[in-house]
């Protein structure tokens, strides 16, 4: 590429939802503050949406030198078309050398469209990002083979080099809470989006009613694997959750089996979580589940099999069995917790 | 209506182990599968072919041993199957793989004509990046439906419910599409002796660069932007307590112990 030094500033692109980010977004201006600072250059936030400019201000909060926001009904729900004709427009104006996109099901539906009408490299999944002051290379590293290895990938002639980014992977920067300076910092932009270039339609939106899993979030997760036997023993696993306050995973065993929807599963086709405790209840360890929650501050395992792998990253391993332990365990919560 | 289905054979990483000396993957031995998504997306297929009769057409793109892959695909119902190989291909990132799968999409098109959808898993579980198949639709100008856990057609275009963070989305979108698949309910099929039979005879044709026109610059490690720096295994080591051979009490208030002490409770 020959102007491949007009490419400049850090994006993070954010996503939003009726005008809501996600969190993931934000969680993303700390490694971009990170690529911004060493190479001298600015960290800017990219969020297109409905009534967003709320979230904008977040972002300015958080730490962004700029937010460009994008403001548009047609927006107010994500479509590939739409974000993918906003987004390429809005880089062959300002050539961003490099963009960061969280890896929701969105985003990796937005990343790789983009990437491919950009004719450039895209990192999924990254777990660590560095860069060269030289070069301004980004050093993206990520996981493959399901974890068992970890890669570095570098997108050395092509601009913008872009990467997305698990939920969870990283904490969100602590904002600093003047309004006027993060007002200041806004700048609204548009893009000509063509009616007739959108062809997809969302006919109906179903929120699933079962209860909120926001396990990207929780402080707490306990967790059950295929050990717990069948689905109703899941209920030793909510209890327990229950009595720490805590959210209620699973690993991908379960849920091939029917017994917990996927929005529950943790690991390499799951979440990534990164909690304050992770209770791991009848879970082998397979490196796909330890790729997902290995982040975690302490891990606490529970298991028969006193070879499983789960042992090797666990702080305080029990070995026996799970319907047996946590009805104990959670005695001995409560008395701890003098209830 | 003819359907395309894209299949990648990849090592089944739940067998891969690693060395605990060298930490080094153990690749020995490690079987070869149809991706796991590819198969949801291939049962997709075949289900929609029940459903409203069409064409179910596979490839791939890999070596020679690939074509095991394929015939596992014909053994389960699919009609005809296609390798799509080169020396040139080695080497292919995601950009330069979707645009070799788009050319064999658009060759088949023009071939044999009348392409309504294009499936594929919605990620390989040996790459796990889940690029591939929205990149096609953008090397083929057509739109993408991401994430698809069920497909239905309609009188000019499919719809397909689409998972999201916090429920699912029923999205529609006119035909020709390229449509990636997740976990699907049900089974998969097994293959029948009749269909196993079949397949083991079936003469795979391989399209290759020449066949599809491919510029070669485009392709392999020349036409992929993204190079692969250094790999390297993850370390996990930790010293953690271990209790064994305790009363199911005993341990559990060990725990709560252990736990309170950390302020964890």
């Amino acid at each position: 590429m020959e102007q491949k030094q007009e490419y400049k500033n850090i994006w993070v692109f954010i996503e939003t939802e009726e005008g809501k980010a996600k969190p993931v977004g934000f969680e993303l201006l700390t490694p971009g503050r990170l690529l911004a600072d060493k190479i001298g250059e600015k960290l800017v936030a990219v969020i297109p949406g409905y009534g967003v400019r709320e979230a904008a201000r977040q972002a300015a909060a958080y730490g962004a030198d700029e937010v460009l926001f994008i403001e548009g009904e047609e927006y107010r729900n994500y479509r590939t078309d739409v974000y993918a004709d906003c987004m390429t427009e809005l880089v062959e104006r300002h050539r961003p050398l490099v963009i960061l996109m969280g890896a929701t099901n969105n985003g990796r539906d937005l990343g790789p469209r983009l990437a491919c009408r950009l004719k450039t490299g895209l990192t999924a999944d990254c777990t660590a990002l560095d860069i060269d002051s030289m070069t301004k290379n980004v050093e993206w590293t990520r996981p493959a083979f399901g974890g068992n290895l970890m890669a570095t990938i570098l997108c050395p002639e092509h601009r913008p080099q872009m990467g997305t980014v698990r939920p969870g992977v990283f904490k969100k920067p602590v904002p600093d809470e003047d309004g006027s300076a993060a007002e200041q910092k806004l700048i609204g932009e548009s893009a000509g989006i063509k009616p007739e270039r959108i062809r997809t339609e969302i006919v109906e939106r179903i929120k699933e009613v079962v209860q909120s899993v926001n396990l990207e979030e929780a402080e707490i997760i306990v967790s059950g694997g295929r050990g717990i036997g069948k689905a109703e023993n899941f209920s030793y696993i909510r209890e327990l959750a229950d009595v720490l306050g805590g959210a209620v995973g699973s690993s991908r065993a379960c849920v091939d089996a029917d017994w917990i929807p996927h929005a529950h599963q943790v690991g390499q086709t799951g979440k990534t979580v990164a909690p304050k405790l992770y209770i791991a209840c009848g879970i082998s360890g397979a490196i796909q589940h330890l790729a997902g929650m290995s982040g975690a501050e302490t891990i606490v395992a529970i298991n028969k099999d006193p070879d499983a792998p789960i042992f090797g990253v666990a702080d305080y391993g029990i070995v026996g069995d799970l319907l047996e332990v946590i009805p104990e365990l959670i005695r001995e919560i409560k008395k701890v917790k003098e209830i | 209506m003819k359907i395309i289905v894209c299949v990648k054979q990849v090592p089944d990483t739940t067998e891969i182990k690693i060395d605990p000396v060298t930490n080094t993957l153990i690749r020995a031995g490690v079987p070869s599968i149809v991706n796991p998504y590819d198969a949801y997306a291939l049962e997709t297929a075949l289900r929609l072919k029940e459903r409203y009769g069409a064409e179910v057409l596979v490839i791939s793109m890999g070596p020679e041993q690939a074509k095991e892959a394929l015939k596992e695909c014909l053994a389960v119902g699919a009609d005809r199957a296609w390798l799509i190989s080169d020396r040139a291909f080695g080497g292919s990132d995601t950009l330069a793989t979707s645009f070799v799968l788009s050319r064999a999409v658009a060759w088949l098109s023009k071939e044999l004509g009348d392409v309504g959808l294009i499936l594929c898993g919605k990620q390989a579980i040996d790459g796990d990046t889940a690029q591939v198949g929205p990149e096609m639709a953008e090397h083929l100008d057509l739109p993408q439906l991401t994430y698809a856990s069920d497909a239905e057609l309609s009188e000019d275009g499919v719809l397909v419910k689409r998972e999201n963070d916090d429920g699912y989305d029923m999205i529609k979108t006119k035909l020709p599409a390229v449509v990636t698949v997740t976990k699907i309910s049900g089974e998969t099929r097994l293959p029948s002796i009749k269909g196993k039979m079949r397949a083991s005879k079936a003469e795979i044709p391989v399209l290759t660069a020449q066949t599809l026109e491919i510029d070669v610059e485009k392709c392999g490690l020349k036409g992929s932007p993204t190079k692969v720096k250094k790999t390297f295994t993850p370390v996990r080591t930790k010293t953690g307590i271990k209790v064994e051979g305790k009363t199911a009490a005993e341990a559990a208030a060990g725990m709560a112990g252990f736990l309170d002490e950390k302020k964890l409770v």
